[in-house]
């Protein structure tokens, strides 16, 4: 293990994992993801669940790379202390910035976004959190993707399916201001991708999923009369 | 204003209630009387039955606890859903009659509302994350511009389902989830079960099918079952409502229905409110299982707010989502 020569910097702290900026090697500033232990779940799943989504996630930011979608360089797998060394990406969280974007280049945002998830998609990524969060612009205008947390290595269009599905739910509790035109505009670039057909198959899909949910009123037509005065 | 007596009616799935509460926020009674299968789950129209004949006792003795007469009610609520149409329709058949009887409004309450509401009046709770968990349901929830808001829910089966029917099929003694979770205290190797978590929603069919060929192969010990299915399940809600309330920022966490009863689910939702420096409430045991209080005190909230469904609109809604109802008494 190289030495880590400063003092690691907590810089956020979300549920899942800590973010570190420190200094590791020959004085290049880099981010540190380490998981977190959760003391409320068993110690025996915790740790299959820490180990499986390091070495998971250091692969996956690596392979969408090859799909065509900026990540973060990976420098060092820890895997022992759950921790990813990775390149320090410099910008603005899209979550945060939304709002002060004028409405036509809120929807050229999420027509790109639209493109690479596409792309990721193409190459047999599900990215498994997509939430405005997980993605940075930088100055440069080129949208890093950084948290492949949940990502898994899947072509099924049920997996694409709940991938988009929770990126519209993302954008319905979030963003459910301009969700809807947003979610167009998303569709539209992914379907420059993945082609007309398989986009409108993952429509369909989202559509299926949305119905299977419990609880739908879109449901009650395709069933029995429980709508109905009785 | 005037207090309002609200008489509140719930009956979507296997337990009557009949609840009265005040406009100052009192519960003056809340009574329940609960459907017991043979065998099996719920049938619904066997459930159904046993409300349309046990609603008069019920009524009576929640009149009789809140020592009110029939005449001081200014206010019928009602569950309109979500839940079992049978249920629902019966319920709403008794809550059609009283407030023509009585001459008084209706009002059609969301059960998944009123399992929040009654969790923040209990607990005193302003603006919380909540978990909401039974047999029925399983969401994370928050509220946000005039509605509570899905952050994440089951794409399947309810996590009260699963415990359920692994108890069933265990052979625990009916209502199964609280003796799992007894069974589960004496648990003491933690078998691999499937974790699945998909972004914030979650699945627990898988979980419950890996859990039943255990049990099937009888290699493992009931109690270690029972123990490994709880801890899986629990740790799954633990991880999508702590991504939430970090998502959030919400300053209070909320776990309310019918699961919230069980104490090591209790203690992993505090030490996740702790971790963020939220408060943690847990809904009273009373008000934890479906009950009539909580449609009764969110039939109120809703009606002071200009709420009213007309009995020619009073239809039951068995798949009514939560994120559908107007919140229009937070802000």
């Amino acid at each position: 293990m190289a030495p880590i020569d400063d003092v690691p910097k907590l810089v956020a702290k979300g549920a899942e994992a800590e973010l570190f900026l420190q200094t590791l090697w020959f004085g290049k500033t880099v981010l540190a993801k380490r998981r977190a232990k959760k003391k409320y779940r068993p110690s025996e799943l915790d740790e299959s669940i820490l180990e499986y989504r390091t070495i998971h996630e250091a692969e996956i930011i690596h392979r969408a790379k090859e799909a065509g979608v900026s990540t973060p360089i990976i420098y060092l797998v820890d895997v022992p202390r759950a921790t990813i060394y990775m390149e320090y990406v410099e910008g603005r969280v899209v979550r945060r910035m939304l709002d002060e974007l004028p409405e036509d280049k809120r929807l050229n945002l999420f027509h790109r976004i639209g493109v690479l998830v596409g792309k990721l998609h193409n190459k047999g990524i599900v990215h498994g959190d997509l939430t405005t969060s997980n993605m940075i612009l930088t100055a440069t205008d080129r949208i890093y993707f950084v948290d492949f947390g949940l990502a898994e290595l899947s072509g099924e269009v049920e997996k694409r399916g709940v991938d988009l599905h929770l990126m519209k739910c993302m954008l319905m509790s979030t963003h459910y201001r301009y969700a809807e035109e947003c979610f167009s505009s998303f569709l539209k670039g992914y379907q420059e991708v993945m082609g007309k057909e398989a986009t409108a198959e993952i429509v369909r899909k989202i559509d299926e999923i949305e119905r299977r949910g419990r609880y739908v009123s879109e449901r009650e037509n395709l069933e029995d009369d429980d709508n109905q005065p009785k | 204003m005037n207090k309002i007596l609200c008489l509140g009616i719930e009956s979507t799935a296997d337990d009557l209630g009949v609840g009265i509460a005040s406009s100052e926020g009192k519960i003056l009674a809340n009574k329940r009387s609960t459907y017991t299968p043979e065998k099996g789950g719920i049938h619904p129209r066997e459930a159904a039955r046993h409300h349309s004949a046990q609603i008069g006792s019920v009524l009576e003795s929640a009149l009789s606890k809140a020592e009110v007469e029939p005449k001081d009610i200014n206010l019928v609520a009602f569950s309109q859903g979500p839940g079992m149409g049978p249920c629902l329709r019966t319920g709403a058949t008794i809550a059609r009659a009283l407030a023509i009887y009585l001459d008084v409004p209706l009002v059609g309450v969301n059960h998944a509302v009123a399992h929040i509401e009654i969790g923040r009046l209990a607990a005193k709770a302003g603006d919380p994350l909540t978990l909401f968990v039974s047999g029925g349901n399983t969401i994370v929830t928050g509220y946000e511009a005039g509605r509570y808001r899905i952050f994440g829910e089951t794409l399947d089966i309810p996590v009260g389902n699963c415990l359920d029917v692994f108890a069933r099929e265990a052979g625990l003694p009916y209502p199964g989830a609280p003796e799992l979770e007894r069974r589960a205290l004496e648990g003491k190797k933690f078998i691999s079960l499937p974790y699945l978590v998909k972004g914030m929603d979650l699945s627990f069919s898988g979980l419950l099918t890996a859990a039943l060929e255990k049990l099937r192969s009888g290699e493992e010990r009931l109690e270690d079952l029972c123990m490994s299915l709880q801890e899986v399940a629990f740790s799954m809600l633990g991880e999508v409502t702590e991504r939430a309330l970090a998502h959030t920022k919400k300053p209070e966490l909320l776990l309310t229905g019918g699961v919230a009863a069980n104490r090591r689910l209790q203690s992993i939702m505090q030490m996740i409110a702790e971790e963020h420096g939220a408060k943690s409430y847990v809904v009273p045991m009373e008000y934890a299982l479906d009950n009539g209080a909580m449609i009764a005190w969110t039939g109120i909230l809703a009606y002071l707010n200009g709420v009213k469904t007309p009995v020619s609109e009073s239809y039951i809604k068995p798949k009514w989502r939560l994120d559908e109802v107007e919140i229009t008494w937070l802000q």
